[in-house]
């Protein structure tokens, strides 16, 4: 399964005979669905992590390559821990509030109203293209004129988070909440089941895989469009320091930012990875 | 305990289909019945009728001398495939009515436990649905259905999915629990052999629209065995059946 290709979006529930122990510190994650298997295998994983950062390196070093077209890693790596602290986590600090805060209101929003409207469906109908008019906008294009309106808060970024990750949650939830199996509905009507029952036990659990996966892509679009806000309408946040960096040319802090996106936008993805795994095996 | 399915009708919402037309039936007390029909003779309706789950246009049901409005405590159903929810484990889904009726599951786990033993799947209260055999799962579906105990038990076509071999299997237990329950059993199938093997009486429905045709009663002795659907008494009422089917479904059009 580790040489297996994948897509963005998992599948949950692999047999895999892995314990933890094999997370984040080997690459395995990032290419495959499945943690590696042995230490041999992550061995394998490490090492080619170590060719690849290697052998860049050694491109930098004997094509002389300059350091506003590419930085050495080590550069980068000497920038991320002596600048960590002082450069780059007050500004983590603002783009995690951002994006928690704009995330759960979005996704709060999100999965109440795919289980309200499934239940409709004329009222689905109606309200599903302007849905999907929030998918497909970029959400970043609001932040401009809400700034002019509220100023460089989080307030107008907060909006953006919640409007971009919100919409992304429906539409899968309600994927999840179409899926009414009536002869399980049927199952538990047959002993007596209230409509808040079949929610409960059999409507939300047979949503959830759907959910999840929601959840996972509505807070990866959530990030991306955290760090463009905060390109276009903000003064601190991970975003600002993109812009800062790359206009004064220091290349180093500009990749240690981007290696610090990348990595945020790496554990999200095994957070929910993990999450499917737990909640929504059962489905094959 | 009685149940009286005084004349009914039924009516699909898409337009005039004709599912049920008229149908009058009295199943007895500890009575093992048999609806057998070819599909789309409105059998299942039937079923889903006399369980509560679908109104019927005309007509009405009388379990115990009132009339079935909703789902009733006393009737317990055994579905199309064995309709377990993937995501609990075999315990909790044997426990799932419980869950939904609000009741403590305690003072039933050791009955539970029994059937398990009796059907064979003790040591697998822990299992996924998915790390079952499709004739383990109807099994604990079974158990789901014994579990609280109701008086009438009601079956849509439950071994259709199944292979022959376990078919038989599944046959053969369900008339075991029927002899020692005495339970009141009304079973859906379009299975001939199975529906003879199984039943004191056999309901021979037809379609368009759904009517009895005929009502045969089987007094093969008990405890049957499969050997005995390849002797010639079993294949008389065998040909009888298939007769009436022949007859019934076919009219000069």
């Amino acid at each position: 399964m580790a040489d297996q290709l994948r897509d963005t979006i998992p599948t949950f529930g692999e047999p895999t005979d892995v314990t933890e122990g094999a997370g984040l510190d080997n690459m395995s994650g990032l290419t495959s669905a499945s943690f590696a298997r042995s230490w041999g295998e992550a061995a394998l994983l490490l090492s080619v992590a170590v060719v690849l950062i290697g052998g860049l390196e050694i491109i930098c070093r004997v094509f002389d390559v300059p350091a506003y077209t590419f930085p050495k890693p080590s550069e980068i790596w000497t920038a991320l821990h002596t600048h960590f602290r002082t450069l780059y986590w007050p500004h983590l600090v603002v783009t995690l509030k951002v994006l928690f805060s704009g995330y759960a209101i979005g996704a709060t929003i999100g999965i109440i109203l795919a289980a309200v409207i499934t239940q409709f469906p004329f009222v689905e109908k109606i309200i599903t293209p302007y849905i999907l008019l929030l998918v497909t906008t970029p959400m970043i294009a609001l932040v401009p004129l809400l700034v002019q309106k509220m100023g460089f808060g989080m307030a107008p970024r907060i909006i953006a988070v919640a409007l971009a990750a919100g919409p992304m949650v429906m539409i899968n939830s309600a994927t999840g909440f179409r899926r009414t199996d009536l002869a399980k509905i049927a199952l538990a009507r047959s002993y007596g089941a209230s409509t808040i029952q079949t929610f409960a036990k059999v409507r939300f659990p047979l949503a959830l895989p759907m959910i999840i996966v929601g959840l996972m892509v509505g807070a990866i679009f959530g990030m991306l469009t955290t760090v463009g806000a905060e390109f276009v309408g903000s003064s601190d946040g991970l975003g600002t320091r993109l812009a800062f960096f790359s206009s004064r040319i220091r290349m180093a802090d500009f990749w240690a930012v981007i290696v610090i996106l990348a990595i945020m936008g790496i554990l999200i993805y095994m957070f929910f990875f993990w999450v499917g795994k737990r909640w929504a095996s059962w489905q094959t | 305990m009685e149940v009286r399915h005084a004349s009914k009708y039924y009516k699909t919402k898409t337009g005039a289909v004709h599912a049920l037309e008229d149908i009058n039936l009295d199943f007895a007390p500890g009575d093992f019945t048999c609806i057998l029909g070819p599909s789309g003779c409105g059998k299942t309706t039937l079923l889903w009728g006399l369980s509560g789950l679908h109104e019927l246009s005309n007509g009405e049901v009388l379990l115990n001398g009132t009339p079935v409005k909703g789902p009733r405590p006393e009737i317990g159903m055994i579905f199309q495939e064995a309709n377990l929810l993937p995501w609990r484990n075999l315990q909790k889904n044997i426990e799932f009515p419980f869950e939904i009726k609000k009741i403590d599951p305690k003072p039933y786990r050791e009955r539970i436990q029994g059937l398990l033993d009796e059907v064979g799947l003790a040591g697998f209260e822990n299992k996924f649905p998915r790390e079952l055999s499709g004739g383990m799962q109807q099994r604990a579906s079974i158990v789901r259905c014994l579990s609280y105990d109701p008086e009438l038990i009601l079956m849509d076509e439950p071994f259709g999915a199944l292979d022959a071999f376990t078919r038989d299997e599944m046959n053969l237990l369900i008339q075991q629990i029927w002899m020692e329950t005495g339970k009141t059993i009304i079973f859906v199938t379009h299975n001939v052999t199975e529906a003879i093997f199984l039943a004191n009486k056999v309901v021979v429905m037809s379609p368009r629209p759904g009517r009895i045709a005929h009502v045969f009663d089987i007094d093969l002795p008990r405890p049957r065995t499969i050997e005995q659907t390849y002797t010639p008494e079993f294949i008389k009422v065998v040909l009888e059946i298939k007769a009436t089917i022949l007859h019934g479904s076919s009219p000069a059009r």
